[in-house]
């Protein structure tokens, strides 16, 4: 039995780019909500938390419709940008890091929501600016929260499926992850390389929980 | 010199409404009840909360200017805050050295030994006790050697033997480095030792402005004799009197009084207590002469 390793790897570098991706916006966007004391903000909460309950073959819907080159987003930024998100790594790559945004964005925010206020603005009495006093004060006291994310978020991109099938199909070597890959293996009655394929998402993914555990027991036999 | 006049609405009922002067190298304690608007003006003078209007003077500099305010950043203050506000992945130097522009390391070698911190250099926050923890918030209000520092109740989770040892050292740094120092406090014994001036808020406004005794001996009678306010635990009946049993000043003590009088302080009303002379202990045993 030979077995595709393509999938694998593809799985690996989208999540990784997703989660750099999401580290880099969802930091930023977890310290405002956490801060923000803006009318929309229950608005923006719920936007973010919209895909942890909504089915992922409708936001894959949604996004397929959004960024069609028929339709006037996905021919903007085909025309302006070159960029073709409709069965494409970047596609994928754009869709994963809005389903995975909650995973990164709810744990940051409660732990920010929860660090006293006089903190930062011990902080700024100090002359620290309302940015450094982020970066250098409030996300090194939330570092665990920030590997729980992390970690969530990667392990939860490399699970995903109904989103990456809508947006990406499945293009050998472009958009077939690993678990569109045990998909087409059920498919052609390849139960040997389905298995295979499973077992690693299966270790991978208790991997990352009991790591999660792991760290979370730490930090509370810390406190 | 410091002054202002600033006034913010807290709630429907409740505005802040206060105008001080400080005097250069003053230590002045800021007393009220709960909720009276202290902890607000404080964060007020500090730049974290803004005011409704009014202004703030700090040698000639306006920080505040009706609506205009300059920030915290830009205000020389140092704040020592209630929970004392250490950062908690910072080692005690690494708090310190946060706050000295340029983390100058003679500095804050200086500043540890100061505030006898230099043999806790590298201990983290959740390893100190009270009394440390508020000298590395103090050393670390003292870094960027501030106009204006500003204490909001520092030494109220402290027992009363550390508490009266970092008075002392309070009192001393507050000396040695020339501040114009505002305390809030509740503690009768740490206003009267730390602070020159007082000034009593109640609802957002000023009741009383003096020295300690101006303020807080309001209650000495003209004859040298003086009132203490208590309340009566219970009554007892015995020879024709009724005992009152009365809380007052943290003692509890049992009065006689007229039974027909005596119905009119139930227990748990009020009562004021007249005290004549004062009797001192005899010291180490010794009868006095």
């Amino acid at each position: 039995m030979t077995v595709d390793l393509a999938p694998l790897w593809l799985t690996a570098r989208l999540a990784t780019v997703t989660t750099l991706i999401l580290l880099a916006v969802g930091v930023p966007l977890a310290g405002w909500i956490a801060h923000s004391r803006s009318r929309f903000k229950p608005v923006f909460e719920t936007l973010i938390a919209m895909p942890l309950v909504l089915p992922p073959s409708v936001l894959g819907f949604y996004l397929l419709m959004a960024l069609s080159p028929a339709r006037s987003l996905g021919a903007w930024l085909h025309a302006r940008l070159g960029v073709d998100l409709v069965f494409s790594f970047p596609g994928l790559v754009a869709g994963s890091v809005l389903f995975s945004l909650p995973f990164m964005v709810q744990p940051l925010q409660a732990a920010l929501t929860n660090l006293p206020d006089s903190l930062r603005e011990a902080a700024y009495t100090l002359g620290k600016s309302r940015p450094a006093a982020f970066w250098q004060v409030e996300l090194p006291c939330v570092r665990p929260a920030l590997v729980a994310g992390t970690v969530m978020a990667f392990a939860h991109t490399v699970g995903e499926f109904g989103l990456v099938l809508m947006l990406g199909g499945n293009i050998p070597g472009v958009t077939r992850v690993a678990s569109i890959a045990i998909y087409n293996e059920v498919e052609a009655l390849n139960y040997g390389a389905a298995h295979l394929y499973a077992a690693i998402l299966c270790s991978f993914s208790f991997a990352v929980v009991l790591a999660v555990h792991l760290l979370r027991r730490r930090t509370e036999g810390g406190a | 010199m410091i002054h202002w006049h600033l006034t913010k609405r807290l709630s429907p009922h409740f505005v802040l409404d206060h105008s001080a002067n400080l005097a250069p190298g003053s230590f002045t304690a800021l007393t009220g009840g709960s909720g009276a608007g202290k902890t607000t003006l404080l964060r007020l003078l500090a730049g974290l909360e803004t005011a409704d209007d009014g202004y703030l003077e700090v040698d000639g500099e306006r920080w505040i200017d009706g609506r205009r305010q300059i920030p915290p950043q830009r205000r020389s203050v140092g704040m020592v805050f209630q929970d004392y506000a250490l950062f908690p992945h910072l080692t005690v130097r690494g708090n310190i050295a946060y706050a000295v522009p340029g983390g100058e390391r003679a500095r804050v070698d200086a500043l540890l030994e100061l505030t006898a911190l230099t043999a806790l250099a590298d201990r983290r926050p959740a390893q100190l006790s009270g009394g440390q923890k508020q000298r590395v918030a103090l050393a670390r209000a003292l870094a960027r050697r501030p106009r204006l520092l500003l204490l909001d109740e520092p030494l109220s989770a402290l027992d009363p033997a550390l508490r009266h040892q970092l008075q002392d050292e309070l009192a001393a740094l507050h000396r040695r480095y020339g501040l114009t120092t505002l305390l809030v406090s509740h503690d009768l014994p740490e206003v009267f030792r730390l602070a020159d001036r007082v000034i009593r808020l109640e609802h957002g406004r000023e009741t009383a402005c003096g020295t300690p005794a101006q303020v807080f001996l309001d209650k000495q009678g003209g004859d040298g004799r003086c009132l203490i306010s208590g309340q009566v635990l219970a009554h007892e009946e015995s020879a024709g009197l009724t005992w009152l049993t009365v809380l007052a000043g943290g003692d509890i003590v049992r009065l006689p009084m007229a039974s027909r009088l005596a119905r009119a302080y139930p227990p748990g009303s009020p009562i004021t207590l007249e005290a004549g002379a004062l009797r001192p202990a005899e010291p180490f045993g010794q009868p006095l002469p």
